[in-house]
């Protein structure tokens, strides 16, 4: 008898973990998954390149080292070369990093969003509600989006906000797609019924008893999203409309250096391994978090 | 234990220790478990989920995964070492020498490959002989397990075919190959229970025929009496109690086989007479097993010290017979009785009245194709169905899958709204109101418990959490008046205060839909609607709902409209029944009416195919042949005459059959006189 109102209280105990022990314990589980933990360690390396920007470079990423030119390669002064116009591409790459981290982040955050709004709209209502989003989410899957990017942006101007929204905009139907499809299975559970049998609204029943458990794929869509984001950015740099020079960013590196190739490699070499490595970053934690998940 | 030696059994485990390793640790599922079975001999395994036989039945196919091991002892298939055979071996085994029959057919069937090609595969594969041979035997295989036009069936997909004919399909894919074991692992638990007694009907037919060994596996004891010569009751990975099947159901000697049995409502037993003996508490985790007897933390007659302390022995029970046993307090057990105190409930006197009243009600849908909605054919779910629920006592609404009876719930429940017809609720009408639209009152009156306990409760919120907006949004009550009313309903529902804050994946089945229970009866409602609350638990669980849902009932005068498809339970729990058929009512009446003849053939049918736990039972079935008429089908005549096995003739299928109305308002729809039925009964 001592023994079982032991277990009882070891139980009780477990059962009353708090919001923060909870998130500690799903955390632990990113362990298990070596996968997750290589995309996680890689993240996490750009974050703190991001954070730590200042202390771990030596130049200003716009000051123009005009005697670096005579040697642009990777030197002991700087670590990573320089550009075609003296800029140390080590201080370009970390302070580049800011941008990245934190427009794709914000864009990918209002896209989940919206997703998430449109998707459970789309699953719980059905009927006409769903057709119109879908097909208006359909339309937007269909189109080159990277033509739309342009116009957009040419009508708009580039700056940070136009590219979140826009960003926020083209990839919203992704993660619509996927809780629309979540929501039609779960609203069909018993505890829906049960719900409806109380007298819940159609809000309370798709955020509080829908939403929470369709975490799981939207998790791995929005890190898989964050992956594809990151590139969007590194391809509108690219394209001369991402965000004004002459900050740094990713993509206008490789803009402004590529024609270089033959000569200078590592100029546009070493930001497109940036934006690859931060890409295969989140990918990787996308199919690690879909391992654990599968797994339990 | 002395084996017969007089040839190499088909089957040995010997001492086989079988594990799981998993995040937690080493899951020790089977022990140590030895047991044979002798050629041509079927050997029955039963016991709650979790007590390991169907880690038996993959260990036997070498198939536990890559968690799953063998980490001692052996398991010798006609006396060669499975842990030995090499995967050439083992591919040349499976299939050929060794068939499984799983218990979800489609999961053996490949749905883009006609069945007939299917079963060819087996032979062409094993054997090796041409199309021509493969295919005139897969046809006199189909023949064999009762499919009509054979020829037909061969070309059709797997999708095409009912769940009874999918599971004939595969026992001929498994028999096909003349295997010397073949492995049942629940077959007939999905179907039916006309289905699944034509199921059985035919193991035991082709069992004599094709002489393999069987080694079946299930939950239900009234399946495997039939079935076997013996059986093998698995309790924690241990076989507690095994011997020849009419010794031990004459004189089951461990608490737990006396428990299995004693569980089991059975078409004898009603509410009045007694209540139910459930087994109290639940399987213990593999993880950590106990040094005694694995039972004694559940068992009523446990004597710490002699039962807790070393590894149970098995002992004789028979000297003639190998009936064993491991108890070490067999011989001191009381007498068997199968009563637990008195009557659940008391009879009922005074006045009755109608607390649900279902009116001509008709629930159609339309089935829609294509894009822009096209070709709909309407399903008739309900037609025309008139019931009343009296209050304080249970109705209860039994048919096999398809029937309606669920959609006559939702109905109800209003979570779908009548085409024609009405309910009414307290003399309110609600038939056209969905649950949304009706007003608080009524929504607090009639609540509805559901059926599958994994998905009754929302995996992310608490059990308080469930009850708690409940009693919000019915009753108003919130804050700490909350905390105390929800311990107040688990306290009703006999779960301990802490479990709210448990979330659902720390309770077992029966747990969950104790708080399903609390979670309904929050706004006090008067009128519950309980779809299947039983048939997904174990049967020592099951008896402790059912046991609870009476308690309730008597205790708060509640109203149940209890659905079921279990014939036993119903008559067990039952106050009044209706059987559906196709949407349709064909017998309704007070319980005691229903169960005893004049019967509706229908009724008669469902009654003789109820598997009884007794192997000297009578086989007396009636099989339905075929599957019932497709829903949107136009029936003029009686819904059932495609089927009865007492067809008048052409005007069962031209005239909706005359409704007879017998004393104590028992309803008969049939062209059958009622005389002639009495007659029909009592020789039949």
């Amino acid at each position: 008898m001592a023994m079982q109102s032991t277990v009882e209280t070891a139980v009780t105990l477990r059962a009353r973990d708090g919001f923060v022990e909870r998130w500690a314990k799903r955390l632990a589980l990113l362990r298990e998954s070596p996968t997750a933990m290589v995309g996680l360690g890689i993240i996490l390396f750009w974050v703190a390149v991001a954070i730590l920007a200042p202390v771990i470079t030596v130049y200003p990423p716009n000051a123009n080292d005009y005697a670096a030119l005579a040697n642009t390669k990777p030197s002991a002064a700087h670590w990573l070369g320089t550009d075609h116009t003296g800029r140390d591409i080590w201080s370009r790459l970390a302070y580049g990093a800011r941008t990245v981290l934190t427009v794709a982040p914000i864009a990918t955050a209002g896209a989940v969003a919206l997703g998430i709004i449109l998707g459970l709209a789309a699953g719980y209502y059905r009927g006409w509600t769903d057709v119109i989003i879908t097909r208006v989410c359909d339309i937007i899957l269909s189109f080159p989006v990277i033509i739309l990017y342009m116009i957009i942006l040419a009508t708009v101007g580039a700056s940070a906000l136009n590219i979140i929204l826009v960003v926020t905009g083209v990839k919203a139907p992704y993660i619509a797609r996927i809780v629309r499809g979540c929501c039609m299975d779960i609203r069909e559970r018993e505890y829906v019924a049960a719900a409806r049998m109380r007298g819940e609204s159609g809000q309370f029943i798709m955020l509080m008893e829908i939403l929470p458990n369709a975490r799981g794929p939207i998790i791995v869509e929005a890190c898989l999203r964050m992956g594809y984001t990151t590139i969007t950015i590194g391809v509108l740099g690219f394209l001369g409309i991402g965000l004004p020079p002459p900050d740094p960013d990713w993509g206008g590196m490789v803009k402004d250096t590529y024609g270089m190739m033959s000569v200078w490699p590592h100029m546009s070499l070493i930001p497109c391994a940036a934006i690859s490595s931060l890409v295969i970053g989140f990918n990787l934690l996308a199919v690690g978090l879909r391992e654990i998940g599968l797994r339990d | 234990m002395t084996l017969p030696m007089t040839s190499t059994p088909i089957l040995q485990f010997d001492s086989a220790r079988i594990s799981y390793f998993i995040r937690a640790g080493e899951a020790n599922v089977i022990p140590d478990l030895s047991f044979s079975i002798a050629p041509n001999e079927a050997l029955g395994l039963v016991g709650e989920s979790g007590c390991g036989k169907s880690t038996v039945a993959l260990a036997v196919m070498q198939y536990l995964g890559r968690a799953g091991r063998v980490t001692g002892g052996r398991i010798l298939f006609e006396g060669k070492d499975l842990a030995q055979a090499t995967e050439q071996e083992l591919r040349q085994i499976r299939g050929r020498r060794i068939a499984m029959v799983y218990q979800d057919p489609m999961s053996s069937l490949n749905p883009v490959m006609q069945v007939g090609r299917q079963l060819m595969e087996v032979p062409m594969i094993h054997d090796g002989v041409g199309e021509e041979v493969a295919r005139a035997r897969a046809l006199a295989m189909l023949r064999e397990v009762k499919l009509p036009d054979p020829e037909q069936v061969m070309q059709r997909y797997p999708h095409q075919l009912s769940g009874g004919q999918q599971q004939r399909i595969v026992i001929a894919m498994a028999l096909i190959a003349q295997p010397a074991l073949l492995i049942m692992d629940e077959p007939t638990t999905g179907l039916d229970v006309t289905v699944e007694a034509a199921v059985l009907d035919l193991v035991r037919e082709l069992r004599t025929k094709h002489r393999s060994a069987i080694l079946f596996i299930s939950h239900n004891l009234g399946t495997v009496a039939h079935i076997c010569d013996r059986i093998g009751v698995m309790y924690g990975g241990e076989l507690v109690e095994e011997g020849p099947i009419r010794s031990v159901f004459a004189n089951p000697s461990h608490p737990y086989t006396r428990g299995l049995l004693d569980c089991l409502p059975t078409l004898g037993r009603d509410k009045h007479g007694s209540k139910l003996k459930p087994i109290q508490g639940q399987v213990g985790s593999p993880l950590k097993r106990p040094p005694g007897c694995q039972f004694a933390n559940r068992c009523a007659y446990v004597e710490i010290g002699r039962c807790t302390t070393a590894p149970i022995p098995s002992l004789e029970v028979t000297t003639d017979t190998d009936h064993v046993v491991k108890c070490v307090r067999w011989a001191e057990l009381p007498p068997r009785s199968r009563e637990a105190g008195e009557g659940a409930a008391p009879q009922m006197v005074g006045k009755i009245e109608s607390a649900v009243r279902v009116e001509h009600l008709r629930m159609y849908y339309k089935r829609t194709h294509g894009l822009f909605n096209t070709g709909g054919q309407i399903v008739r779910a309900v037609n025309d169905v008139e019931l009343v629920a009296d209050r304080g006592r249970t109705l209860a609404i039994v048919g096999e899958s398809g029937c309606g009876k669920s959609t006559l719930a939702k109905v109800l429940a209003g979570l779908e709204t009548a085409t024609d017809g009405d309910v009414t609720l307290s003399g309110q009408s609600v038939g056209h109101t969905a649950i949304e639209d009706r007003k608080p009152d009524l929504k607090r009156k009639l609540q509805m418990v559901f059926q599958n306990p994994d998905s009754t409760l929302n995996p992310s919120h608490t059990v308080g959490y469930a009850i708690g907006r409940a009693l919000k949004r019915l009753k108003g009550v919130g804050g700490a008046a909350a905390r105390a009313e929800t311990e107040r309903l688990l306290e009703i529902v006999k779960l301990p205060a802490a479990f709210a804050d448990h979330r659902p994946h720390q309770l077992s089945g029966g747990q969950k839909q104790r708080v399903a229970i609390a979670r309904a009866l929050a706004g006090d409602a008067e009128v519950l609607v309980a779809d299947e609350p039983v048939s997904a638990l174990d049967v020592s669980v099951q008896a402790s709902i059912i046991n609870l849902l009476n308690e309730l009932q008597t205790e708060r005068d509640a109203t149940l409209v209890f659905i079921s498809h279990n014939l036993a339970v119903v008559r067990y729990l039952a106050d009044r029944v209706a059987v559906m058929y196709l949407g349709k009512v064909v017998e309704y009446g007070p319980v005691d009416a229903v169960f005893k003849p004049p019967f509706h053939p229908y009724t008669e049918a469902l009654l003789s195919a109820v598997p009884q736990p007794d192997p000297d039972a009578s086989h007396a079935r009636i099989v339905l042949e075929g599957s019932p008429p497709s829903p949107t089908a136009e029936l003029p005549g009686c819904v059932f005459a495609s089927r009865c096995p007492r067809k008048v003739g052409e005007i069962c299928d031209t005239t909706p059959p005359p409704e007879h109305a017998l004393a104590g308002g028992h309803r008969i729809a049939c062209h059958i006189p009622v005389a002639d039925l009495v007659r029909l009964n009592a020789v039949g």
